[in-house]
């Protein structure tokens, strides 16, 4: 107990330094991008991919209880809805999860095992900022942008499913889909989005950067990344939610 | 004046101690191999003297300057002044062999791409691996890894040099090389170093002054010749064993 404890102190200390080394950040913009490409650029097939897979799956499985109660016209609007609110934002997040996190964890656990990251602290550069900070900042920065094309996808995944059961334009159907929909729908679970990206980054980076016990250490950390980003992910989401209805109604 | 004084160094892991009160002085421009079994926390005291690990109890002064709590804006100065050889070259294996020296190079100093390379190539010549500057460190052998991380703990062109098991896993003729090297720039630049090891044949290809390490104190030190003549118990065991195989 006590050392959970410990960890969470850790944790929040290290959270801590983050946000004290991200002015000086942009002093690594170069390594910043390359870690923006690597999270961002290739998770695009993964997310995408889900976020089709929803939309198509959203339609199929609620169209037939809407036709019971006539209001078939109603479901773009609801996938547009269900998806820019809530959905979207958390496959993208637990698929990114589940990619970057176990990279991250990964890769930062094997740097210290073989002590690359002993190497750069005893050269006086600072670890901390070239390899924690960049991926933390990059995953922050990208979780907004993925969910943006992951939401972009299952709309469109939605329109192909009922474009195969009746004749509905692009047109009619994106127009029907953002009804309901304003910038206080929108906006804040776009936001969310970057805290679930925060904490992606922030664990997967923890995890690897104090990573012990050699290549069984490293696989450890890589699993822990993925489950508890992914458990925290789902914790977030339901205190954003309500936060969200308190604030924004 | 000592470039490196240690004094009554103590560092216990979950309360079983590795280092019980060393003592150790290195003087301007030597060489000093500290000598011991595997275990006996020779990797320890090296970190301690560069601040990777917090010793419990005791001194560090390099070049009259105390390492213990030191802060991490003067820690740093002072690292700026050591090149660090680890046991498995410690490469950073997304990088090319060029980059792994320009890396550190960038990050001290804002050079020209031109003198930057210039220092780089400089450096990999004189550890012989500058055509191998392109390569990724997967792509080298385990020899080539520690000429690389040698070459890359000199881009600073540091006062001292720490070495970490330099020839540990090496064949006999490549460590023979490893240690030339070291003797060559121990000798051209006047570098203080040293090197751990637990072979006694290194020690004595490459120490001006050898010390030896058990049960975590320096129990005896001297030249070869001295030591091969110590009466004393651990030193005269690891010689018996070392020089009949």
């Amino acid at each position: 107990m006590k050392r959970f404890f410990e960890n969470i102190a850790r944790f929040i200390l290290f959270c801590g330094r983050f946000f004290g080394c991200l002015w000086r950040t942009r002093e690594d913009w170069r390594e910043t991008l390359r870690q923006m490409y690597e999270i961002g650029a290739k998770s695009i097939l993964l997310v995408g991919v889900a976020g089709l897979a929803i939309g198509m799956v959203l339609a199929m499985q609620t169209s037939s209880t809407l036709a019971r109660f006539g209001g078939q016209s109603l479901l773009p609007s609801m996938i547009a809805v269900a998806v820019l609110r809530e959905i979207g934002p958390m496959i993208t997040a637990l698929v990114v999860a589940g990619r970057v996190g176990a990279g991250i964890g990964a890769e930062l656990g094997a740097m210290r095992v073989t002590e690359q990251i002993d190497a750069m602290e005893v050269a006086a550069l600072d670890p901390f900022r070239y390899l924690v900070a960049t991926r933390l900042l990059a995953t922050v920065l990208m979780l907004p942008l993925l969910t943006v094309y992951a939401n972009a996808l299952a709309l469109f995944g939605g329109f192909l499913a009922m474009r195969v059961e009746e004749s509905i334009s692009l047109k009619l159907y994106f127009d029907s889909a953002i009804r309901f929909l304003d910038f206080r729908t929108v906006l804040p679970a776009l936001a969310k989005t970057a805290v679930f990206g925060f904490l992606i980054g922030a664990i997967a980076t923890f995890l690897g950067y104090h990573t012990s016990g050699g290549t069984h250490g490293v696989g450890r950390s890589a699993m822990l990344a993925v489950v508890l980003a992914s458990l925290l992910i789902i914790v977030a989401d339901v205190i954003l939610v309500k936060l969200t209805l308190i604030f924004f109604g | 004046m000592n470039m490196i004084e240690i004094t009554d160094l103590h560092k216990a892991f979950g309360g079983q101690p590795v280092l019980r009160g060393v003592q150790l002085a290195v003087a301007r421009g030597q060489m000093l191999v500290v000598l011991g079994r595997s275990g006996s926390g020779k990797s320890v005291l090296l970190k301690c003297l560069v601040g990777l690990i917090a010793p419990d109890r005791g001194s560090i002064k390099i070049d009259g300057e105390e390492v213990v709590g030191l802060p991490a804006g003067r820690l740093n100065a002072l690292r700026r002044r050591i090149g660090y050889v680890f046991q498995n070259a410690a490469l950073y294996d997304s990088m090319t062999v060029e980059e792994n020296l320009a890396f550190h190079l960038d990050r001290q100093a804002a050079l020209p791409a031109a003198e930057r390379r210039r220092i780089v190539l400089e450096k990999l010549r004189f550890v012989g691996m500058a055509e191998a500057w392109n390569k990724y460190p997967a792509e080298l052998s385990g020899g080539m890894q520690k000429r690389v991380g040698l070459a890359r703990a000199l881009v600073l062109s540091p006062e001292i040099v720490l070495y970490d098991e330099p020839i540990t896993g090496l064949d006999p003729m490549t460590a023979a090389e490893i240690d030339e090297l070291a003797i060559r720039l121990n000798r051209e630049t006047g570098v203080t170093s040293i090197a751990i090891t637990h072979s006694l044949e290194s020690a004595r290809r490459t120490a001006d002054v050898i010390a030896v390490l058990s049960e975590g104190r320096i129990v005896a030190s001297g030249t070869f010749r001295e030591l091969r003549d110590c009466a004393h118990p651990f030193v005269q065991q690891y010689f018996a064993h070392a020089l009949t195989g």
